[in-house]
């Protein structure tokens, strides 16, 4: 799960860095981009892996249409109407798809989603390994994106001054909208990358949300390394506590480790002070 | 080439500039000077475009670029260089010059230009691999300056371009402003070093208060006795 709330995580950061808007219809992005993969899987029998790059297609224009239609709209008003339009957004979508495909738990049970390596004692679920391979694939060739292309320095020049970024001759407001896709793409990869080892339920946003949140903090607003250890941390001290003890108090101990470090060290572990 | 009519600016319920005019001519060196919170960064932002004005034309070439958007209006030949040099400053020398290039112009013209910008600032070519952020005030102004000049601009806005700066890199910038002018480039220079900035230009605006007070020719306006009791201290 790491890489899943890794991918998230750098979506998430991604667009609080470049727009400084906090996305809380993340989780319910997730969401949608699961039952996309279970409706394709169960219907067109697609596998998740080879329905990934609709997903991710649908996530990102989802992203881009929120930005373009939502936010960039309020961009002169207040912060907190950017906010709360997420959060108006976030309900609105987990209503509509309990409405359309009611509360029940869906899963795409695959060949593999049982199968597991063995190497030693230890069994690793074929599923999980494909998973964290796929989002840890996904990261790097994101930050390749980010660092080595035009769309990249473009996307960082206006995260790190918007305004003279528009003195270059960039239009900072399509930037805003192909940087909420980009953040939406990443959370449609996870959320195919999920698909055969967790299940699509209207609320399974609300679990997985609030975790991409806590790792953002954890690893540092604004840096994309960060989110990405920070999702790993997360991910393994889930795991651990749930073998120790049991998988409800798993989330308890990410919680746990959230607040040490942030006692420690307020603005996260790879966190600058915060830039305005 | 740049001529502003009438030009007011407020920000919200508090204006700034008031029916200001201004006209610039190609080739031209003009320098507008004031006191702090006078209103000169906020007239040149409404040029450009980041403000937009409450009422008044701009018209570039001849052509009206009233409340376009800031990236259109580089496009057109404008670039502002602005206030506090504003780098990006976790990209590189090399980076922050390539940004500037991005009308599909420069972008052809790239080469050309960062082998004249290296010429004009030579030791933004040895920086060229280190993040803006670790530049001297010296150094980092005249990567702001080179950056403006990465988009082939027709018409040069230097926003308060010796702020902080020892007199020695003061004097050097002002070289460079020199070469540029006599390389054919049209300058629009605001500056609180008023003595400076009146020797430096051929025409000069006096801005107090948000309203333009005096203009004239640079020499005159030096010789001007309110200027020089107010300004130049003798």
């Amino acid at each position: 799960m790491g890489g899943i709330y890794a991918l998230m995580s750098i979506g998430l950061n991604l667009i609080f860095g470049v727009i400084k808007v906090v996305n809380f219809a993340h989780g319910e992005f997730l969401m949608l981009g699961m039952y996309i993969a279970y409706w394709a899987f169960t219907l067109y029998g697609l596998d998740p892996y080879v329905s990934l790059p609709l997903v991710a297609i649908s996530i990102l224009a989802l992203g881009a249409l929120t930005q373009g239609l939502i936010i960039n709209p309020l961009l002169k008003t207040k912060e907190i109407n950017q906010v709360l339009a997420t959060i108006g957004l976030m309900i609105f979508l987990e209503n509509l798809a309990l409405f359309l495909w009611k509360s029940d738990f869906r899963s795409v049970l695959t060949a593999y989603s049982a199968a597991s390596i063995s190497i030693g004692e230890m069994r690793i679920s074929f599923a999980r390994l494909l998973a964290f391979a796929v989002a840890m694939g996904t990261a790097l060739a994101f930050y390749a994106l980010l660092t080595k292309t035009d769309v990249g320095r473009r996307i960082r020049a206006v995260a790190q001054d918007a305004e003279a970024a528009e003195l270059m001759g960039i239009d900072h407001r399509r930037i805003y909208i192909a940087t909420f896709g980009l953040g939406g793409a990443l959370v449609g990869v996870a959320a195919a990358a999920m698909s055969p080892i967790y299940y699509a339920f209207p609320t399974v946003g609300a679990l997985f949300g609030p975790t991409a949140f806590i790792v953002v903090v954890l690893g540092g607003l604004g840096s994309f390394i960060g989110a990405m250890i920070g999702g790993l941390i997360i991910g393994i001290v889930e795991s651990i506590a749930g073998v120790l003890t049991n998988a409800e108090l798993a989330k308890a101990f990410a919680f746990a480790i959230f607040l040490l470090v942030l006692f420690r060290k307020p603005t996260g572990l790879f966190g600058e002070r915060a830039r305005v | 080439m740049l001529s502003v009519k009438g030009l007011s600016v407020a920000y919200g319920e508090i204006q700034v500039v008031w029916d200001l005019n201004l006209e610039v001519g190609k080739g031209e060196k003009v320098a507008m000077v004031g006191p702090n919170g006078a209103g000169k960064t906020t007239t040149l932002k409404s040029i450009v475009g980041l403000i937009p004005p409450k009422s008044g034309r701009v018209e570039f070439l001849g052509e009206d670029i009233t409340g376009k958007h800031a990236h259109d209006i580089v496009r057109k030949g404008i670039t502002l260089v602005p206030e506090g040099r504003r780098l990006f400053p976790k990209m590189t020398v090399i980076e922050n010059l390539e940004l500037g290039a991005f009308t599909p112009e420069a972008k052809a013209k790239k080469g050309d230009t960062l082998e004249w910008i290296f010429q004009i600032f030579p030791v933004l070519k040895e920086r060229r691999n280190q993040t803006a952020e670790t530049l001297s005030g010296g150094e980092g102004q005249m990567l702001a300056i080179a950056r403006g000049l990465m988009s082939r601009p027709k018409l040069l806005m230097l926003d308060e371009p010796s702020l902080g700066l020892a007199p020695k890199l003061v004097a050097q910038i002002f070289a460079s402003f020199e070469r540029l002018h006599e390389e054919g480039m049209t300058i629009l220079l605001v500056e609180q070093f008023v003595a400076k900035a009146l020797s430096f230009a051929e025409r000069g605006y006096l801005l107090e208060r948000g309203r333009i007070v005096k203009e004239g020719a640079g020499e005159e306006l030096l010789r001007d006795e309110y200027i020089r009791k107010v300004y130049v201290g003798g």
